[in-house]
């Protein structure tokens, strides 16, 4: 594994394969938080941050318990890992809440309601299971992990600038909300799929 | 209120079918809804397997609604639905291993989709059995059927196909857009705008 390797990996998380624009994780909040460039800004760094120290703790615990414990026993413990998941995330999402509320009390406020709503950002549980699904060594999955939230954080923020904009203009009633936004973001995933020519 | 569980229930079965469609009206699940409708086969598969993991885990939770303290009451949810996950994945990796492959992850991300939660949250925890399954039959009968009519005009304008089988005449050049990531928003963009337009249009024609 080399370093040009580790960017490639990135910029295809990031940009080629975007978690929300061409793989579909975490529509949820990129429909629904989207209103506010800062309030997406916000939500894009939580995601980031709480996506990369997932992918390392699931990584960990799958690599260092499951395997060796399953390979002691001589079972299969594979079927116990979406449990492991679920349960990390929403306790990674809890402690990640309590440091910041204790030691960066201004960043607590600032991310607000989006913390708690993490725990069911399929972004986060996508990515640890794609990480187990390509077998990634730790590197990889950190550098994945982080690529992908940054991916995120890209799409929705650029969602959000769309959006302050679309206010002002006059689209029919039926089409308001959610319909314009959804065509926004085909039109989105076109121009995202361009960056694909950079994989080469 | 014993005397009208059966109406109370049939009615929750319907309002999941239309007016509070999961998809459609409240917006949710929209990851596995994007993601896997390219073909109709996928998207039964996925309705199906969704529907499943709701029914049995609105009917866990509403039969363990007295033991569940509210403040761990989302861990217990989610536990309880990454559990069924766990059986629906197993089952479809043995018995349709090709459907499997096709979907990935989007078995296991069934885990965080918030239309179970949801039901969970709103319905289960809060009523008796019999009607929190007619609300899971309702909101997964629902969620299936966006995701057909998704999965229908995608395969169809994208490979001129239904199920697998060619139906389209010859000649027919594929919207080969359709079934890729962009196909995915633009479709469910215009099956949103024609529903609001019916809804719309309803709503008018009833106040007139």
């Amino acid at each position: 594994m080399t370093i040009g390797s580790l960017i490639m990996l990135f910029i295809a998380a990031a940009l080629v394969n975007n978690l929300v624009l061409s793989m579909f994780l975490g529509i949820c909040p990129f429909l629904g938080v989207s209103r506010k460039v800062d309030m997406a800004f916000g939500m894009g760094c939580a995601v980031t941050f709480v996506i990369t120290l997932s992918a390392i703790v699931t990584w960990l615990l799958v690599h260092g318990v499951l395997v060796p414990v399953g390979g002691a026993m001589s079972l299969d413990l594979s079927f116990l890992k979406y449990v492991i998941f679920i349960a990390v995330i929403a306790s990674m999402v809890q402690l990640v809440e309590m440091y910041l509320r204790k030691f960066f009390p201004s960043l607590y406020t600032a991310f607000g309601v989006f913390l708690p709503l993490i725990t069911t950002n399929c972004a986060i549980l996508g990515a640890c299971l794609l990480i187990d699904m390509r077998s990634y060594n730790l590197v990889e999955a950190i550098t994945f992990s982080f690529a992908g939230g940054i991916g995120f954080a890209l799409a929705i923020t650029i969602m959000a600038g769309i959006r302050e904009h679309l206010v002002f203009s006059d689209i029919p009633k039926a089409m308001k909300g959610p319909g314009i936004t959804l065509l926004v973001a085909a039109i989105l995933a076109m121009s995202f799929m361009g960056f694909a020519g950079m994989m080469r | 209120m014993a005397n009208d569980n059966g109406n109370g229930a049939a009615a929750q079965f319907k309002a999941g079918v239309w007016s509070d469609n999961p998809v459609l009206v409240q917006l949710l699940g929209m990851c596995p809804t994007l993601a896997i409708t390219n073909s109709v086969e996928n998207a039964l598969v996925m309705g199906a397997a969704a529907t499943f993991v709701l029914v049995c885990s609105n009917l866990v939770t509403s039969v363990l609604r007295p033991l569940i303290r509210p403040h761990v009451r989302i861990l217990i949810f989610t536990i309880t639905i990454a559990t069924f996950v766990t059986i629906a994945d197993r089952y479809l990796a043995a018995h349709m291993f090709e459907v499997s492959k096709k979907l990935g992850a989007f078995v296991p991300l069934i885990i965080v989709n918030c239309i179970i939660i949801c039901r969970a949250e709103v319905c289960a925890i809060k009523n008796g059995p019999i009607k929190s399954l007619c609300d899971a039959f309702g909101i997964g009968l629902g969620f299936t059927i966006a995701l057909t009519i998704l999965g229908v005009i995608r395969e169809l304008l994208g490979s001129g196909s239904l199920l697998g089988y060619p139906v389209m005449p010859a000649g027919f050049e594929h919207w080969v857009i359709m079934v890729l990531p962009p196909g995915a928003f633009l479709t469910l963009g215009i099956v949103i705008g024609v529903v609001n337009h019916l809804r719309l249009r309803r709503s008018a024609g009833g106040a007139a």
